[in-house]
């Protein structure tokens, strides 16, 4: 059975565009992988040429008169939104009402937008850094490289020989560290939250990246615990909801209050829910970083 | 309240969790993970189905705060059955295209392909069971990365190609989905569908803010016609299914389109209200590009010499029939179109992996010309692809014929003069296109064999995809048999959305 699959699947379809079964082929895999590239890339090329000579000249010109078409009714429709701050807008009713006047008390974030996308509307914001988590498994999917490839553009050759970068990153990297944890642990209390913080935290590691290599990083953070650690962040942040959700659906006392607002201490759920996003959000914006550049974390 | 209304929400969250937890493991235990979530949502589903049945919808808090202010799911059965029907599917999918996953992705990033099709199974329950726009908008956000996601991931040039194109058709369509959410909220100051409901009506009545209120319906139905596949947007529609991965094919043309199409049925009867939508003229609309799209889909499909292709521009014929139906009336037409989502949401994955098993006997080949005869090597796929054939034609005893047949009684019935000769008339004259491109088919699969080398497949040595087929040909005999309840529960459920 098995040798009979390596059987048709070696022959390629004629048109040679669909390569598929070449994946089954393992005997001598990597020359085929050169050749796959190859075929593609030409064949990708071919394609385009195909279409473009074939759409002509009309397509860019319909496409310039649809845009205008769009734009007109879409300024047309802008016209006639209500006019922006005012006191009798259709916005401005008991929904904002509440989460102004009551957020505080209610949620016990200082911080209103925090009370209001992780507790008024906390379905929404789970799904939000599941977005996030979709976009690194894509980006993954599509660049994540074999182990041995890419090992030669490693070490920023050219970042390296760069002194005021490194001098300048030793002094800004744990400070901007420092400051993407405190605007996280801030974030019911005044201006910040995990999504904020967490890309502080992010750029912070991008920044050590670009100064002394991957290598630092690679210390702490391999492609490993990364997962790991967004695994136990995202099942943190979907356990924790999920017992908030379901103790306010059957109207049962939760265990997190939300204790006194002001205090580091408070607002119930609403502090270790912007320290899971932010570790996500961390990660996500290092995790691009590292893979768009080498392939790999 | 009864435990049963909870099950949503554990769904969702389960599905979230082994997404999240498929991420550590491999690709085997990932795919068990993903067969056993899409079993559970199926039976939890049907349960909540049933419980629905009874005791009518129930407006479930997410959270400590109430309907304008918190998010909340509304559970009607219509949705919970949707729900249930969507995750067999699923299930059937991945299982019968399990081989071609295992040879057209890379081993180390299977458990990436398990990971987006349990994220896809937590947007189309967030689909079926939202009541708030702006949480559909966040799920459809997931279901478009994912499906990328899901297409892209066998990484040969064509499908990265599709991939980049079904990306950009889908982000556009996210996009004016999103833009119609921003105005309507400018408007209405609501994100939560009955509050949304009642402003809306009250402004369609005063003539308030006419301009920004119908160009967010525009925007917001044009957004998900594009996600779908509607007429003049199908063009992504060969490519990104006819070279993916057989189960990504299914999963795609049969699930994630008809999500969408869920959910924006959801939003025409939830948000603006049938009088608003079926005054507005943005039925006729839909209706006329249903009904270029089901002729335009067959020529295409006629004029495809590559199985898959042809099978893809079949699908831009059948998304076409269902905003066909759901131009034509609030009541029997939109029961038809949901009739019909679930006709095309079990035959058309049927047909890819059957497509897929017939192209395996013929040595990998796509090209009608190489399966000539090929139904004999490989008869289970053989049978199993006519009955999908058949069902797709609309021959008696196959769901696709009641579907017809709802659509015409809807046409005839609730369509003014003009649109329901129209109707008649697409119906035929599709009718025979099918004929001619499925039956073409058939016949070609069955005929005398070239005489080149093919690989004997029976039963024995495809066990999943026969499971899988046999699970899809008894749901699609069994529900043509039992139409009348079927018809008797969408339409209940639509009355009372």
């Amino acid at each position: 059975m098995k040798k009979s699959i390596k059987d048709w699947f070696s022959e390629w379809d004629e048109d040679k565009i669909n390569l598929t079964e070449l994946t089954a082929n393992q005997g001598n895999e990597n020359l085929i992988k050169e050749e796959k590239k190859e075929h593609n890339i030409s064949e990708l090329v071919e394609l385009k040429q195909k279409e473009l000579s074939r759409a002509g000249k009309i397509y860019p010109v319909l496409a310039a008169l649809l845009c205008v078409v769009i734009i007109y009714f879409m300024l047309m429709t802008v016209s006639g939104l209500p006019k922006f701050g005012q006191a009798d807008n259709p916005t401005n009713n008991e929904v904002v009402e509440r989460y102004v006047e009551k957020g505080m008390e209610e949620t016990g974030a200082v911080n209103v937008v925090a009370g209001v996308i992780l507790d008024y509307r906390a379905f929404d914001t789970l799904g939000e850094s599941h977005v996030l988590f979709t976009a690194v498994i894509a980006v993954f999917t599509l660049l994540l490289a074999d182990k041995e490839e890419k090992e030669t553009i490693e070490e920023g050759q050219i970042m390296k020989q760069d002194n005021i970068l490194r001098n300048t990153a030793i002094f800004i990297v744990p400070l901007t560290v420092l400051f993407g944890i405190y605007v996280i642990l801030n974030g019911h209390l005044g201006p910040g939250g995990g999504f904020s913080g967490g890309a502080i935290i992010g750029a912070a590691f991008i920044i050590y990246a670009m100064a002394f290599g991957f290598s630092g990083i690679e210390k702490f953070l391999t492609l490993k615990t990364f997962r790991i650690i967004v695994l136990c962040a995202l099942l943190f942040y979907s356990g924790a909801k999920c017992y908030s959700f379901f103790c306010g659906a059957n109207e049962l006392h939760s265990i997190f209050g939300p204790g006194t607002p002001g205090m580091i201490l408070s607002s119930g759920l609403i502090l270790p829910l912007n320290i899971a996003v932010g570790i996500v959000v961390a990660c996500t914006m290092y995790g691009f970083y590292s893979i768009f550049k080498r392939g790999r974390i | 309240m009864s435990f049963t209304v909870n099950f949503p929400l554990f769904m969702i969250v389960l599905s979230l969790m082994s997404a999240a937890v498929s991420s550590v493991l491999p690709g085997k235990v990932a795919r068990v993970i993903t067969l056993c979530l899409n079993a559970v949502v199926c039976t939890a589903s049907s349960i909540l189905t049933v419980y629905l049945y009874a005791e009518g919808p129930v407006f479930y808090k997410m959270g400590h705060f109430p309907s304008p202010w918190g998010n909340e799911l509304k559970l009607t059965y219509l949705g919970s059955l949707f729900a249930a029907i969507f995750a067999t599917v699923m299930f059937l999918c991945v299982l019968g295209g399990k081989k071609h996953i295992n040879l057209d992705i890379e081993a180390k990033k299977q458990n990436f392909y398990y990971i987006m099709i349990d994220l896809i199974q937590a947007a189309l329950l967030v689909f079926c069971f939202t009541n708030d726009i702006f949480t559909g908008y966040v799920f459809i956000e997931i279901c478009t990365i994912a499906s990328c996601g899901i297409l892209m991931i066998s990484q040969i040039g064509r499908t990265t190609l599709a991939a980049v194109r079904y990306m950009i058709f889908s982000l556009v369509g996210s996009g004016l989905f999103l833009l119609g959410v921003v105005v309507l909220y400018n408007i209405t100051g609501h994100l939560l569908m009955p509050q949304l409901r009642e402003t809306v009506e009250a402004l369609w009545q005063s003539g308030e803010y006419r301009m920004p209120l119908i160009s967010s319906l525009c925007l917001i139905v044009s957004g998900l016609a594009i996600k779908s596949g509607l007429f003049p947007f199908q063009f992504w529609m060969p490519d990104t299914y006819g070279y993916a991965t057989p189960a990504s094919s299914g999963i795609l043309s049969g699930l994630v389109s008809k999500g969408y199409i869920f959910f924006l049925i959801k939003i025409i009867l939830d948000v603006y209200g049938s009088d608003m939508f079926y005054s507005s003229g943005m039925n006729n609309v839909l209706f006329a590009l249903g009904v270029i799209g089901i002729v335009t889909g067959s020529g295409f499909a006629i004029a495809e010499n590559n199985i898959f292709r042809m099978i893809a521009q079949s699908s831009a014929a059948q998304i076409g029939y269902i905003y066909m139906g759901i131009g034509i009336s609030p009541t029997l037409g939109i029961v038809a179109a949901l009739f019909h989502i679930i006709t095309h949401a079990i035959t058309k994955p049927s047909l890819f992996l059957s497509a897929s098993a017939l192209s395996d006997s013929a040595n990998g080949y796509k090209k009608f010309r190489n399966l000539q005869g090929v139904a004999k090597d490989n008869k289970p796929a053989g049978i199993f692809f006519t009955i999908g054939a058949f069902s797709m034609i609309g021959i008696p005893f196959t769901m696709g014929f009641v579907s017809k047949y709802l659509f015409a009684t809807a046409g005839l019935g609730e369509g003014s003069g003009f649109k329901a000769y129209t109707t008649i008339i697409v119906l035929a004259v599709s009718t025979i296109l099918n004929t001619l491109y499925f039956a073409r088919t058939v016949i070609r699969i069955y005929s005398k064999p070239t005489g080149e080398n093919r690989i004997k497949l029976t039963v024995r040595n495809q066990k999943p995809y026969v499971t899988a087929s046999v699970m899809f040909a008894i749901i699609n005999i069994g529900t043509s048999l039992a139409a009348s309840p079927i018809f008797y529960l969408i339409e209940r459920g639509v009355s009372r959305l």
